[in-house]
């Protein structure tokens, strides 16, 4: 896969508009070995980048085989609730997934609908 | 521009991205259960506080065995312009782990096998190189493809008049084939644990070097 910058920037346009301006603190596109591709932030936020998508990976791959130990072809999201901060997990395609910190001033349910509008486009941006 | 050396199937492979001008690059330290794998790192984490900006994430049990990996990237400064990171992770040895120990190899670069030099050690090596090569074909990787580097760990055990095997059975029984460079070292002196790194980053680095001159 082979990304042109034009698209890089595009992705962080799609991540921006969507999510950073409906409130998300951060978000990050990374691959399913650990790997940040994108990520952007509402300038408040220093969490640590790389750690995140080292554990994030894990935890998804461990959901993923947790799913098909169950029965199920996979968990397409995942969300931790913290007293203050919530991360959810969304999965692009079979190599990407998007992280999400956010505070309780947004609805999980609103989340949910940017996060599958942001997932199309960049399924479509892409051509997952 | 991002450039993902994922060719067969794709499992992540190093990101070059060439808007930001990062690279990252994944090594592993595999090897059985107790042979030193979180030592390494633990020494490299002491040793190299400047080029590593990030608290090192360890998910281990009560009795201090990797549960799942530990992992902090490495920063490598600019190299021809580029930012390299290296991350580093280390696998959970146990038998009982493989699967999570499949995970953590996903998309790695670069491999260093941490052989116990405990005589009693010397069979829970073998069987962890062949798991090393079984897991790798799960990713489409050949371990006589992928950089590896192999480290006879705990050298220092002689000194404390435990037995340990010598080099050259260690070598024929994991290296008589591969024929890799390999290292004497003690993990917890940090003899050679900088000079194994030194050797998978280089070996990475070059891999990584001749697999991108081969994208169109
Ligand atoms: N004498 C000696 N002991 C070592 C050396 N390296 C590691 N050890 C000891 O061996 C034990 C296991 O070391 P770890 O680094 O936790 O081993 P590991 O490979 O990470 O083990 P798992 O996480 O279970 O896979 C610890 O008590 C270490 O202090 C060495 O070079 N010499
Ligand atoms: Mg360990």
């Amino acid at each position: 896969m082979i990304l042109g910058q034009k698209q890089l920037d595009k992705i962080d346009d799609i991540l921006t508009a969507n999510l950073i301006g409906s409130g998300v603190q951060s978000v990050m596109l990374i691959d399913t070995a650990g790997n940040v591709i994108a990520s952007i932030n509402n300038g408040n936020e220093t969490v640590d980048l790389y750690s995140l998508a080292a554990l994030a990976a894990a935890n998804f791959g461990a959901m993923s085989c947790m799913a098909k130990i169950v029965g199920e072809d996979e968990f397409s999201l995942l969300f931790h609730k913290g007293e203050k901060e919530n991360i959810y997990f969304c999965k692009v395609n079979e190599e990407l997934l998007l992280v999400n910190i956010f505070n309780n001033q947004i609805s999980l349910g609103f989340l949910r609908l940017k996060m599958s509008k942001v997932v199309e486009e960049l399924v479509e941006l892409l051509g997952l | 521009m991002y450039v993902g050396l994922g060719m067969s199937g794709g499992a992540g492979l190093a990101f070059i991205n060439l808007k930001d001008k990062v690279i990252q690059a994944k090594i592993v330290y595999y090897g059985p259960g107790r042979c030193g794998k979180t030592t390494n790192l633990e020494y490299i984490y002491d040793k190299c506080r400047l080029q590593i900006n990030s608290e090192m994430v360890t998910v281990k049990t009560q009795g201090d065995r990797t549960l799942f990996f530990d992992f902090f990237p490495f920063d490598m400064g600019k190299i021809s312009g580029y930012d390299v990171k290296i991350q580093l992770y280390t696998v959970p040895g146990q038998v009982k782990y493989n699967s999570t120990r499949r995970l953590v190899l996903k998309g790695v670069d670069g491999v260093v096998f941490v052989a116990d030099s405990a005589a009693d050690r010397r069979n829970k090596n073998i069987i962890s190189i062949k798991n090393l090569e079984e897991n790798l074909k799960l990713y489409n990787k050949n371990i006589r493809d992928i950089p590896l580097v192999i480290q006879y760990n705990k050298r220092d055990l002689a000194k404390e008049g435990i037995e340990i095997l010598d080099v050259e059975t260690l070598e024929n029984d994991l290296n008589s084939e591969l024929k890799v460079p390999s290292f004497e070292a003690s993990a917890v002196e940090g003899d050679n644990v900088i000079l194994t790194l030194k050797k998978i980053i280089y070996d990475t680095m070059s891999s990584l070097e001749k697999q991108l001159k081969q994208e169109p």
